[in-house]
């Protein structure tokens, strides 16, 4: 609860907590209904140019320095500490206005049909209570908002239209090609976030590199310079630097605000008719364990007690070599191909489920010193010159997006020692892997390595330890109809409390094989529009 | 400009980095311990600065403070184990080494890449062969269409 000294705000009609992938599209779809709308958010605004590839440090920046994936690495003021020593998975994040779209690779696929049908398909984990086709003019309006490049007509996936013409293959892109052909496979060109042309006032990519550590040219689509800008337009407030501690109810058990600090380390407190969640699957139940209270004393919006649980994290294996003939290197997006070959259920196949093989572009000098000489494949000494002229520019590399079911021993908790700089508590992470997913992980290493052959590629080597980190951080508060065996109902609304809503990654009852964003956010605008017609009847 | 670390943290670091990555005057590679790639690494310590010296103390420590004095295979053995057997406050330092190499305009226009920051010019990817696609074009559908049933 609040302390005596706290100055109440001006209460708001909506209050949502985070401004990334999903609470921007809350907050733009909600804005015409003209309630009054407040966004809290921990992080600054981004400056672009601010960003790595305006400096000649910008490989560095990304290992280690300010615009590291991992909170833990990149310590900035803005981030809180996790606690995944228990976990092979470690947690990527980032906290500013856009979220994890600052720093994400913009990979936009959907979920399949079957995603939402897993347990009714393949007989394992639950269904999702609402399926594709309910989501897909989300989907498509989501597309149209983030501005999403790609090329109709894949039979890997349903029809979709995306806006605008797909990015170029590049040199590594058709080696790529070439050598899935050879093996008969499914191929095609990555849905990205990106924009190929002139896209909504946002200029056209020109190939900057990597695009995790922010987009200074604003072709990549982060949520701060696509749905933002039109939210604030729209009258939507949005406050920085404010970490919120907790959500407070009253005696009714319904949210009544949130407590906050402000930048200052003051403690503030925001009251609104209606909490809405959007800081992901680690952010949010960590705030909803640290929201207990004498009337919900495991932790807001627990009486099922899954807040936390069913962590998703999509293990993720790179499989790499290197080929004769001088690629693109880093000078590209990272995302280049993507093969749904292997991402639906094959009975013939030792495990449920699928993957997504990702192909990827090479990196940069600096990364790829940093890479083999971590992976033993760069020598110190006389040998580094000669030996990294045969890796730099010549990398080939497939990642295998694995869909790890939920299990409910994989869970965000709160740690009983690590807190952040305001003193809250800080979230622990324990995950293992699956059996089953070790099976597809292996499935996946071997088809990546076969495609990497056909291409011509030596020195192929695979970690079953160190995995990609892609920050997908599902399925901790997952809907369903069933108030037993979900956190929210069918359209986001706590079953415990009336008034809070949840619209980020949390929700997902099982994650695909796939980056998750584009369903992160029609979700939340599907939510938003579920908000809308019930308007009369939301707290029923 | 003022270094974070002591003269003999200094001279430990430019044996160790010569070391790490020496000269290839045919390559038309400078070594690691070229005063202006040093003068980077020193200049890039910032909060690594605990996790350099940890990593230079154990080198010294592992040569009984004669680095610069043992011979190249012995320098470069020990180099390799300590860097990969130092954990997280190696890697850091390796990182720090590597960054400050591989952004030197001279190691780089060596290497044939252009001695830039990405931003503004860019670059330009090639489309690549579309028509590559016409054989997955002809595939039927891969997907589980749920609205038919399980199947």
């Amino acid at each position: 609860m609040a302390g005596p000294d706290t100055v109440p705000h001006e209460k708001v009609d909506v209050l949502i907590i985070g401004s990334g992938a999903s609470g921007a599209a809350v907050a733009w779809s909600l804005a015409e209904t003209r309630m009054r709308i407040l966004c809290l958010e921990q992080g600054d605004w981004m400056q672009s140019s601010q960003f790595p590839s305006t400096g000649r440090d910008w490989e560095a920046r990304r290992h280690g320095g300010d615009f590291d994936i991992l909170p833990n690495r990149r310590g900035r003021d803005t981030d809180y500490p996790v606690n995944d020593d228990n976990s092979i998975m470690k947690v990527a994040n980032f906290n500013g206005v856009g979220g994890g779209t600052v720093i994400y690779t913009a990979h936009f696929p959907r979920l399949h049909p079957s995603d939402f049908k897993v347990k009714s398909m393949d007989g394992v984990a639950d269904d999702w209570p609402i399926d594709y086709w309910t989501l897909e003019k989300f989907y498509e309006e989501n597309d149209r908002m983030m501005g999403v490049s790609g090329l109709a007509g894949d039979p890997g996936e349903p029809a979709r239209h995306p806006p605008m013409p797909p990015m170029p293959m590049g040199k590594t892109g058709t080696l790529y090609a070439q050598a899935v052909n050879k093996l008969g496979w499914h191929w095609w060109p990555s849905d990205v976030a990106i924009a190929s042309t002139e896209y909504e006032g946002r200029g056209a990519c020109i190939n900057l590199g990597h695009c995790t550590p922010g987009c200074a040219q604003g072709a990549k689509a982060s949520t701060d310079i696509t749905y933002w800008p039109l939210a604030l337009r729209a009258g939507v407030e949005l406050r920085t630097r404010c970490r919120v501690r907790e959500i407070t109810t009253d005696d009714t058990g319904m949210a009544t605000g949130a407590i906050y600090y402000d930048a200052d380390g003051k403690e503030q407190f925001q009251p609104a008719e209606v909490v809405i969640l959007a800081c992901n699957g680690v952010g949010t139940p960590r705030l909803l364990l640290n929201s207990a209270s004498a009337k919900f004393p495991d932790g807001l919006a627990n009486s099922s007690g899954l807040v936390g649980k069913n962590l998703m994290l999509h293990p993720w294996p790179m499989v790499w070599g290197y080929v004769a003939q001088t690629l693109d290197g880093g000078r590209g997006p990272i995302t280049s191909l993507w093969s749904k070959q292997f991402y639906e259920t094959d009975p013939k196949r030792d495990f449920v489920r699928g993957y997504n093989l990702q192909f990827d572009r090479g990196t940069g000098p600096v990364s790829q010193a940093l890479g083999s000489t971590a992976a033993g494949q760069l020598p110190w000494g006389r040998n580094h010159h000669t030996t990294f002229r045969e890796l730099v520019d010549h990398r080939v590399g497939i990642g295998v997006a694995c869909d790890d079911l939920p299990e409910e021993h994989n869970r965000v908790t709160l740690d009983p020692h690590l807190k952040d700089s305001n003193g809250i508590p800080a979230p622990k992470i324990d995950y293992t892997l699956s059996e089953n997913t070790r099976r597809m992980m292996e499935h996946g290493i071997a088809r990546a390595e076969d495609i990497l052959k056909a291409a011509g590629a030596t020195r192929i080597t695979c970690s079953r330890e160190v995995l990609n980190y892609p920050g997908h951080l599902l399925g901790t508060a997952r809907m369903g109809t069933d108030p037993a065996r979900s956190v929210v109902n069918e359209w986001g609304r706590s079953h415990d409390v009336k008034n809070l809503f949840i619209v980020d990654g949390s929700v997902f009852v099982t994650g695909g094989g796939l980056n998750p964003t584009s369903t992160i956010q029609a979700t939340a605008l599907y939510i938003a529009d579920q908000m809308k017609q019930r308007l009369a009847t939301l707290f029923d | 400009m003022s270094s974070p670390l002591t003269n003999p943290e200094r001279r430990d670091l430019a044996a160790i980095a010569a070391t790490m990555i020496p000269a290839d005057k045919a390559l038309g590679m400078p070594a690691a311990d070229d005063p202006a790639i040093l003068a980077d690494i020193e200049r890039s310590i910032g909060r690594d600065l605990a996790a350099v010296r940890e990593t230079l103390a154990a080198i010294a420590a592992a040569a009984n403070g004669k680095f610069a004095t043992l011979d190249i295979d012995r320098r470069e053995a020990l180099v390799a184990e300590r860097l990969a057997a130092g954990g997280w406050p190696a890697w850091l330092f390796g990182r720090l080494v590597l960054a400050a190499y591989y952004r030197d305009d001279r190691v780089l226009r060596a290497l044939g890449h252009e001695a830039r920051a990405p931003f503004p010019k860019g670059y330009v990817l090639e489309q690549g062969d579309w028509s590559l696609l016409d054989p997955v074009r002809d595939r039927a559908p891969l997907w589980r269409d749920d609205r038919k049933g399980a199947r």
